[in-house]
């Protein structure tokens, strides 16, 4: 009886040391095998002029802005043609495990100088992010989502000192409008994807972290210029290049 | 006349007749029919109450439809006659969007909540109030309604915000309200005195970017979702959804939001007692250039 024991509990322990071993390693590989998509995203033509802002409504948005007059944000164009706030998600071959991992890390829609910062704020689904002010004004904060989406809206005010509201979005929406009514030229877009995606900076420069190896179709999003799409294969733990050009309107 | 050709045209005649209900039924589409005879949604349930959405259909095509649209979508046929801000468009059934609620922003409201704004009408628009429907009546349109949106089939109503007691109205409560009109910035939209002529009041837009007035409390007209204190405080914290008014209640607190009240019924020109007490403080409208409060 007692060896008979001793051999189940050899055979247990062998197997839990195999199981962990086995986590540890597809783990390590798991990792190894994550690469990622990087590349630059330009304007190709003229950059379309950007309209001034007149904040005359409120004393306090125009004194943010005394020393730079401020223009709408639907086309920002960097150093080379370099596009900024263009999202880009891969929109096809992600596997599935991919596609609904949520990051952990909850970014920021912040209401500074009567404009929201960033423009565009990209999330995955059901990611939590906050929204926030900075400003010595009050603000409503008014997402718009479309009807059908499942994403549903709802319209917060945030005084100056306001706590932030902190949110996710349920469905996959590209993209929700979000707005205030207060100072009507407040027009910002939160973009709601499955998995990995960029935001492209100012030089419109962009990196897709933690895509497993595979064959996708990554899609460039911008609020004016529409939607591209091309065809990436990233191999494990390497870089894929992909760039993208919008034709000025 | 031939009598073969009189009797085939009797005929003719006789089978228009016998066809005509077929045709006047399919005003309401089969789509629709089928769509709520299949929703969970189709009844509604206020206090010992039970409407039905099937019964509803006569009443709907009788008073509702003509601006509501048969599809429920908010066009019917005089929708295109309306001219906002001044008389707001019809609303859209189909958003599932709701002004008058008693939950919280972004949620459905309660079939209490519809059955209620059925029978007030909404002011300063053209949907009268319909109090001379029997409640029953009410009930079942609550629940023709719910058919046109799948929100109702997915989501349920949001949960009803708790309203402390009113207390009583005192000096200190209508000074602390006005603090609380100030901090929270009222006047941007309503005006310093209430007027709705407030810096942003004049670009103010709803949802579908139609121009939207903010109330003017010096006219004295009923708020949008009802006249009672308690009214007025679920208006400023649910919002009303759909329009450019937000839900105040992250940043006023429950015993604040009543010295709010009591701050906003002294600016409407009615003898109440928060006026009273008003006139022996000899407020003044707030300044909206002075540095704001600090929290």
């Amino acid at each position: 009886m007692k060896t008979r024991h001793r051999y189940t509990f050899a055979i247990l322990s062998a197997i839990v040391v195999a199981a962990v071993v086995v986590t540890i390693v597809g783990e390590r590989v798991k990792a190894a095998g994550e690469g990622s998509i990087t590349g630059t995203v330009k304007l190709s033509g003229t950059a379309p002029h950007m309209k001034g802002i007149d904040m005359s409504k409120d004393p306090y948005c125009v004194a943010q802005h005394k020393d730079k007059p401020v223009t709408l944000e639907n086309v920002v164009v960097g150093a080379g043609g370099g596009l900024e706030n263009v999202v880009l998600y891969i929109s096809e071959g992600l596997p599935a495990a991919a596609a609904s991992a949520v990051p952990s890390q909850e970014p920021e829609f912040d209401q500074k100088g009567c404009m929201y910062t960033p423009h565009v704020m990209a999330v995955d689904v059901n990611q939590k992010f906050k929204v926030v002010t900075s400003d010595q004004t009050t603000h409503n904060i008014h997402p718009l989502p479309a009807a059908g989406t499942g994403n549903i809206g709802w319209n917060k005010s945030q005084p100056p000192g306001a706590p932030p509201i902190e949110t996710s979005w349920k469905n996959q929406e590209v993209a929700i409008p979000v707005k205030c009514n207060i100072h009507p030229w407040m027009h910002g877009w939160h973009v709601v994807v499955k998995g990995p995606y960029a935001v492209t900076d100012g030089n419109g420069n962009f990196t897709i972290k933690n895509v497993p190896a595979g064959s996708y179709t990554v899609t460039a999003w911008q609020e004016e210029l529409g939607t591209q799409t091309a065809k990436v294969t990233v191999a494990g733990g390497q870089a894929a290049k992909a760039d993208f050009a919008f034709k000025a309107k | 006349m031939n009598s073969r050709l009189l009797k085939s045209m009797y005929a003719v005649v006789i089978a228009g007749l016998l066809a005509l209900p077929t045709l006047v039924s399919a005003q309401i589409s089969e789509y629709q029919e089928k769509q709520w005879l299949e929703s969970p949604a189709a009844s509604s349930h206020i206090g010992n109450l039970t409407g039905n959405a099937h019964a509803a259909i006569e009443p709907y095509r009788r008073y509702c439809m003509v601006c509501h649209g048969e599809l429920g979508d908010g066009n019917g046929e005089s929708a295109k006659w309306f001219e906002p801000p001044m008389f707001p468009k019809p609303r859209d059934f189909t958003l599932a969007v709701f002004e008058c609620r008693s939950t919280p922003t972004g949620t459905l409201p309660t079939d209490e909540d519809l059955f209620n704004t059925i029978a007030r009408g909404l002011d300063r628009s053209n949907m009268p109030p319909w109090n001379t429907f029997t409640q029953q009546m009410r009930a079942d349109l609550v629940a023709w309604i719910k058919h046109y949106s799948p929100r109702w089939q997915t989501e349920k109503a949001g949960t009803p915000i708790v309203i402390p007691p009113e207390p009583e109205v005192t000096a200190e409560r209508i000074k602390a309200g006005q603090e609380v009109f100030n901090r929270v910035q009222c006047w941007k939209c309503h005006g310093v005195e209430g007027r709705g002529n407030g810096p942003s009041a004049s670009t103010l837009q709803d949802d579908l970017g139609r121009p939207i007035l903010p109330y003017n409390f010096s006219e004295g007209g009923r708020f949008k979702c009802g006249t009672s204190d308690a009214d007025l405080y679920k208006i400023f914290m649910t919002g009303l959804d759909g329009t450019p008014m937000p839900s105040f209640s992250d940043n006023i607190k429950p015993d604040e939001a009543w010295d709010l009240v009591f701050f906003l019924r002294t600016l409407q020109p009615f003898h109440t007692k928060a006026k009273e007490i008003a006139k022996g403080l000899n407020l003044k409208p707030i300044n909206p250039n002075a540095p704001p409060p600090s929290q």
